[in-house]
């Protein structure tokens, strides 16, 4: 990739908060790419450093080590013009609760220096977008959480940045919102907007992003397109066990492997196991959760653990 | 850089005030709490206690109010923009720490003046004050609002939790009540207090605003003006490093 298709270089980028003897390693040595203009997911459990490489991209928190340019510019040096041309949506929702809806979208924009005769317009335009145009002149703080999170996303997009920060977007949103954000972010892509997405949801990581980065325990453990991770499988079936743990309880499990006689032999053994009874076998075509999980050697359940957040 | 510099202030300063400064609450505590003393002490002194002794307490009150009106959200502000995320929206944004704190400083002095605006006008309808050096008066009341705000900044950044800001600014602001020279002066103090006393910036601005009011040596006064002024810039210098190293 040459300088002018990258939107992001990050080279051996590291984070230690505190002693070396008794501090955390946030992020060790990540080192990757964005391409301009297109959705890159980086994904990895809770505390594996996803929140503390935004935070360093963005300016909020300085590197240990390594080095990072966004948008050819280098973070060391050059934040505040590199500021201009990002937006950040971080993991909380964080407008001010004493302003309405629009008051909250024209300051964005005052901080960035939209001109005063763009503002009210973009204002009204990006309510449109996000169905907020009723909530107008509400407070922030009387909002949904969901119409939270939309303004959120509203306000890291009222300057027109080139590359934006989505940290966690979609999390605790309803069905409907999520999917409106998501196409959201799908059409600012299509627009050229470089995104930087961080998710849980494995199964919007595949719907949206070209490129993924995995991120375990501050290291980069795998990059790759979605197709590219899931060529990795060691196996290129899964076979997905609707079983009942015999107290009422059903679960489903899935079990990649080489082909489909083997992966169901393997599936059979482990519920027998434990004491499981089956109640249906289905084949289904690995996902990229199940590339996730074998490249991280993680459960789905941990990858997904709500709660703490990254550092 | 300097152009999203003064932007960034000015944006944060009318977001402020308009956020939390001139809420009814706020104004009617500022404008309130100097009415309440003075009767108190009316109350206490009874009789005793004539036009011209209420008069007399006039610069300490007016030091008074702007310490307290200026210190009640901006020792808070910040805390509470920390506590809820919302700090890091500025953070984020195209301008520099220091510019950050110079918007979230004047925030406080604009709401600080404003309120010892009404007081004295106040005072001026009722004693019909005359040989007032204006100009001193007015570079006291700016100066003095700025050491104060810086140090609503300081404490304001200094802290983690809303009520610890609450309760370190009332650590500050109580002590400088009694020992400013507001009720008693200083000069009645026992020699120790004094020293303390030679320590609080609303020392400086009584003096000052005495000066201002009543007549007295004028040197002195300019010699108030500029503690003032090393006290502001101190406690911003520090405000700006503590929140840059919580920022790492």
């Amino acid at each position: 990739m040459n300088n002018n298709t990258v939107a992001i270089d990050v080279v051996e980028l590291t984070k230690r908060y505190g002693s070396i003897a008794q501090g955390v390693l946030a992020v060790d040595g990540a080192s990757f790419q964005v391409r301009r203009g297109e959705i890159f997911g980086y994904l990895g459990p809770n505390g594996a450093g996803k929140t503390t490489t935004i935070r360093m991209l963005t300016g909020l928190a300085r590197p240990t080590a390594g080095r990072a340019n966004v948008l050819g510019l280098d973070i060391a040096h050059h934040m505040p013009q590199i500021k201009k041309r990002i937006g950040v949506v971080p993991e909380a929702s964080n407008l001010y609760g004493e302003l309405t809806a629009f008051d909250n979208l024209v300051f964005s924009m005052q901080l960035y220096g939209v001109p005063r005769r763009e503002r009210a317009r973009r204002a009204d335009d990006l309510l449109a977008r996000f169905r907020l145009t009723d909530k107008r002149d509400v407070l922030f703080a009387r909002l949904s959480r969901g119409m939270k999170r939309a303004l959120t996303v509203a306000a890291a997009l009222a300057h027109r940045p080139e590359v934006v920060f989505l940290d966690e977007p979609t999390t605790g949103l309803d069905v409907a919102s999520a999917h409106n954000l998501r196409q959201v972010i799908s059409e600012l892509r299509a627009q050229g907007v470089t995104l930087f997405l961080t998710t849980h949801y494995l199964e919007e990581a595949e719907r949206l992003c070209d490129r993924i980065g995995l991120i375990v325990q501050g290291r980069i453990v795998a990059l790759d397109t979605v197709d590219g991770l899931k060529a990795r499988l060691q196996g290129g079936t899964a076979v997905e066990l609707t079983v009942d743990d015999k107290g009422g309880r059903i679960e489903i499990q899935r079990v990649v492997g080489e082909d489909v006689a083997g992966a169901v032999r393997t599936a059979l053994a482990r519920v027998e196991a434990e004491g499981k009874h089956v109640l249906a076998i289905n084949t289904v075509r690995p996902t990229l959760q199940d590339a996730v999980v074998q490249l991280t050697g993680m459960s789905v359940d941990v990858m997904r653990a709500d709660g703490g957040r990254g550092k | 850089m300097l152009t999203d510099d003064l932007r960034g202030i000015w944006a944060i300063l009318l977001k402020d005030l308009r956020a939390y400064y001139f809420k009814p609450p706020n104004i009617s505590w500022g404008i309130l709490f100097p009415f309440a003393f003075v009767l108190a002490f009316v109350i206490r002194d009874g009789a005793a206690l004539d036009l011209g002794g209420l008069g007399r307490m006039m610069p300490g009150l007016l030091a008074l109010t702007l310490l307290f009106s200026t210190t009640s959200m901006e020792a808070i502000v910040i805390t509470f923009e920390r506590r809820i995320g919302a700090l890091e929206r500025l953070l984020l944004a195209p301008l520099r720490l220091p510019a950050l704190l110079v918007g979230k400083l004047l925030g406080g002095m604009v709401f600080g003046l404003a309120t010892t605006a009404v007081v004295l006008i106040a005072m001026l309808a009722v004693f019909g004050l005359t040989g007032v050096r204006w100009w001193l008066l007015l570079m006291t009341l700016i100066l003095a609002a700025g050491a104060f705000s810086a140090l609503g900044v300081l404490i304001s950044v200094a802290v983690k939790e809303v009520f610890e800001a609450q309760t370190l600014a009332n650590m500050f602001r109580f002590p400088m009540m009694f020992l400013g020279g507001v009720f008693v002066p200083i000069t009645s103090l026992p020699r120790w207090l004094r020293g303390v006393a030679r320590m609080l910036p609303l020392t400086y601005a009584v003096e000052a605003l005495n000066v201002a009011i009543s007549g007295g040596e004028l040197l002195r006064a300019l010699l108030d003006l500029l503690v003032l002024a090393v006290f502001a810039a101190a406690c911003f210098a520090f405000g700006v490093r503590v929140l840059s190293r919580r920022v790492a």
